[in-house]
């Protein structure tokens, strides 16, 4: 367990996960988590190199920063996805998309 | 002083110019048609005119010479100058045609009343005067071939001025051809002369001919050539064919220049390159001269047309001046020109106050058959025209050649000239003869006229009632030119009746050497005519008695019958009376060979040339150019350029597939290029 290698693994597991989450999704808001996914796996990867790469804690610092930036963006794009559903009578963003040929 | 006479030349050139202009673009809507315009500008040039000749006078300088000139083309090595060139001669001449012209204005304010091209006749005018003051200011001969042509187009406008008769409209057509076969020698001279001396300008060309620059065959060609543009513009044998049709235009205008300047520009020429003509070509021009004389005045004997007795009359007295340039006593040509220019303008204003009076009384009469120029419908006109039958006299007088007045002054020069010359060439004795016969039949001719027109019985007598003198528009020219025929106008400060001895014309003319080697001298030549004087008056007084005489005999008291002696002359009369036949041969040996000529080569050209030639290369140009067309639309459009489009469209629609509008699909392609290129960058 005090291997870099396994960290990341799951980090790309994570990043993974989130990626197939984002392109599969139809859905606005599990969309919204898959991208909270993919942070978290970066997230993962900043706090690993910190560790062992000798670099203190900066890799903290960013990782906070990550977190307070997924909660301001979590609380945009929920109101975008609010006003959305206002508008469209639905979060399925196949259906919501208005700039078709 | 010596600019004066410059810008006087300028203001005088450009005054009937500026006239011309004006009358051609406003004229028709100034009040009276703009006459004053046009009559106003040549009055000014008169008086700056003569403000010149009383500064000559005064001067009384016989080199006196002005020169001014400009640069007109550069073009590197050639170069062309024009320029003014005012002596004694020039001012002389500058004083005839200002007078003259002002006269013929005058005079054609009422002679040409009521035409329908009022103004345009006086615009021409003063093109015409505009030209002609060029040809007497020019001291190069570029500006004088100028002003050469401008004078043949203005000619060609005023003969024509008429042109809804078709004679009238062929006569400016046959003045003009025939001055441009003239012109065409002129033009070979000039370029003879440019080509050996480089240099228009004539005082150039008189150093360039006495240094030797130019001599020999080259310089007697370039002589004769410049003497036939003067043949053609003086209306010499065989040239002379336009002159006496040119009379279909408007009286005035034959008074002014087919009688006083345009004609005498020939001679001016002469008299003014006199100088450059080598032995060989003074001869030439001594017999065309002569010849003219003598043959002008044998057709003017049958002619009953009025102003046909003037021209022929006209052709012959500018013979005389060409003659006189031949032997070599130019400056009587050029004294002759001057008189002449005042009794024959006069004379062609007596035949235009004729003319206009029996146009007025054939119209009272209703008539518009009969010919108002014909003599026989003339006689008995001297009650009802005082003035213009005296003023006709005095220059008939004149004309004829009897002492005291002008006529016998230069004629018995130019005579004198004449006779001295035989003296000198005794082969030469046929000059003298044409000279003294063709003074007696002048006088004969000429008084045949006077005596046909205002004597005897009248020949139309319901017309004579109607027959009025002129307005005084017309008769007031007639007065001055008459009194300008007088003797005693040319003998001044002297009052010498016969001969022009110590006159002002004589100290301000001198006559100069030609600068040809071979030439007798100007002394020589002067002492010549001197001893040949007294002979020469002796005769000329005798020949023309001899013709006054015999006009008296035939036309005034009819003891000879001039119908009996026109039998008897047989053939001769009708070779005079039908002007040797000269407009038929032309037309039979010269003309409709011309024309056939020109039909067979327009046949060539028609047949062959284009048929074949022109033809066969538009056949060519059009299959090659179906062919590139071909290989332009198959090729080009075809493949080249529809095909670029076409895989532009297939690359495009299969491309737009990719474009779904998905933001998830372009995602996987994103993910799948970095896979990609992890998988690239791992090898």
């Amino acid at each position: 367990m005090h291997d870099l290698n396994t960290y990341l693994f799951v980090a790309a597991i994570l990043f993974s996960f989130g990626v197939f989450g984002v392109m599969t999704r139809r859905n606005g808001i599990a969309i919204l988590m898959s991208v909270e996914l993919i942070l978290n796996a970066a997230n993962i990867n900043f706090i690993a190199f910190s560790r062992f790469g000798g670099m203190n804690l900066d890799g903290h610092v960013f990782a906070l920063l990550v977190i307070v930036l997924a909660a301001a963006e979590a609380a945009v794009a929920l109101a975008i996805i609010i006003n959305i559903y206002n508008n469209m009578n639905t979060i399925n963003i196949d259906e919501a998309s208005s700039m078709k040929e | 002083m010596d600019n004066i006479f410059i810008s006087y030349s300028l203001f005088i050139l450009f005054l009937p110019l500026a006239a011309f202009v004006i009358q051609i673009l406003v004229g028709k809507r100034l009040p009276r048609q703009g006459d004053w315009v046009s009559v106003g500008a040549i009055f000014i040039t008169l008086i700056l005119s003569i403000a010149m000749f009383v500064a000559m006078l005064l001067g009384d300088n016989p080199d006196f010479r002005q020169e001014a000139s400009f640069t007109w083309l550069d073009m590197g090595a050639f170069s062309i100058q024009l320029g003014f060139l005012v002596d004694n001669i020039t001012v002389i001449m500058l004083v005839v045609v200002a007078l003259i012209s002002t006269c013929t204005h005058v005079f054609s304010l009422k002679y040409l009343e009521g035409d329908i091209r009022y103004s345009r006749y006086f615009a021409y005018l003063g093109l015409f005067t505009f030209s002609m003051y060029g040809i007497v200011l020019a001291n190069n001969l570029v500006s004088m071939y100028m002003s050469w042509e401008l004078v043949g187009v203005s000619s060609y406008l005023l003969i024509g001025h008429w042109f809804e008769k078709d004679t009238a409209a062929d006569a400016a057509k046959k003045a003009f051809l025939t001055n441009r076969v003239g012109d065409i020698g002129f033009f070979i001279g000039i370029m003879l002369i440019y080509t050996a001396i480089g240099s228009f300008a004539f005082s150039d060309i008189f150093d360039g001919v006495a240094t030797g620059m130019l001599s020999g065959t080259t310089l007697t060609l370039a002589g004769v050539g410049l003497f036939i543009g003067a043949m053609a513009k003086s209306s010499q044998f065989p040239l002379h064919i336009w002159l006496p049709d040119a009379m279909e235009g408007p009286t005035p205008v034959s008074a002014l220049m087919h009688a006083a300047t345009m004609v005498a520009a020939g001679v001016y020429l002469a008299v003014r390159l006199f100088p450059l003509f080598t032995p060989e070509a003074l001869l030439v021009i001594a017999y065309v001269g002569g010849f003219t004389a003598l043959f002008a005045a044998t057709i003017a004997i049958t002619q009953n047309d009025i102003k046909k007795v003037l021209a022929y009359s006209t052709v012959s007295q500018l013979g005389y001046m060409i003659l006189a340039v031949g032997t070599g006593v130019y400056t009587a040509a050029f004294f002759h020109l001057l008189t002449h220019a005042m009794f024959k303008a006069n004379l062609f204003y007596g035949s235009g106050s004729v003319i206009h009076s029996m146009h007025h009384a054939l119209h009272e009469k209703r008539d518009h058959e009969t010919d108002a120029q014909d003599m026989r419908n003339m006689g008995g006109f001297k009650e009802k025209m005082p003035i213009t039958y005296w003023s006709m006299l005095v220059s008939t007088l004149a004309i004829a050649g009897v002492p005291l007045f002008s006529g016998f002054l230069s004629k018995d020069a130019i005579l004198a000239g004449t006779l001295s010359f035989a003296q000198h060439h005794p082969e030469h004795f046929l000059l003298p003869v044409f000279g003294f016969g063709a003074a007696a039949i002048t006088a004969f001719y000429m008084f045949r006229m006077m005596f046909m027109t205002f004597h005897g019985e009248p020949q139309m007598p319901e017309l004579i009632d109607d027959i009025h003198e002129s307005p005084k528009e017309m008769t007031g020219p007639l007065v001055l030119l008459g009194t300008l025929s007088v003797a005693i106008w040319y003998t001044l400060p002297h009052f010498n009746p016969i001969s022009t001895h110590e006159s002002w014309f004589t100290s301000l003319v001198q006559p100069v050497t030609a600068v040809v080697p071979g030439n007798l001298t100007a002394h020589a030549i002067e002492e010549g005519a001197h001893h040949a004087h007294n002979l020469a008056m002796g005769l000329s007084i005798g020949v023309a008695a001899l013709g006054i005489g015999l006009a008296v005999l035939m036309y005034l008291k009819k003891v000879l019958s001039a119908e009996t002696w026109g039998k008897r002359a047989g053939f001769m009369y009708d070779w005079s009376l039908n002007k040797y036949y000269f407009d038929e041969n032309y037309d039979k040996y010269l003309y409709q060979p011309t024309i056939r000529l020109a039909k067979k080569i327009a046949w060539i050209d028609w047949e062959l040339y284009d048929k074949y030639f022109i033809n066969g290369f538009g056949h060519v140009t059009a299959w090659a150019s179906r062919v590139t067309g071909k290989f332009d639309y198959d090729v080009i459009d075809q493949i080249l350029v529809d095909g670029t489009g076409r895989i532009t469209e297939i690359i495009g629609s299969r491309l737009k597939k990719i474009q779904t509008g998905k933001l998830q699909n372009y995602l996987l392609y994103v993910t799948a290029g970095v896979i990609v290129l992890m998988i690239i960058q791992s090898f």
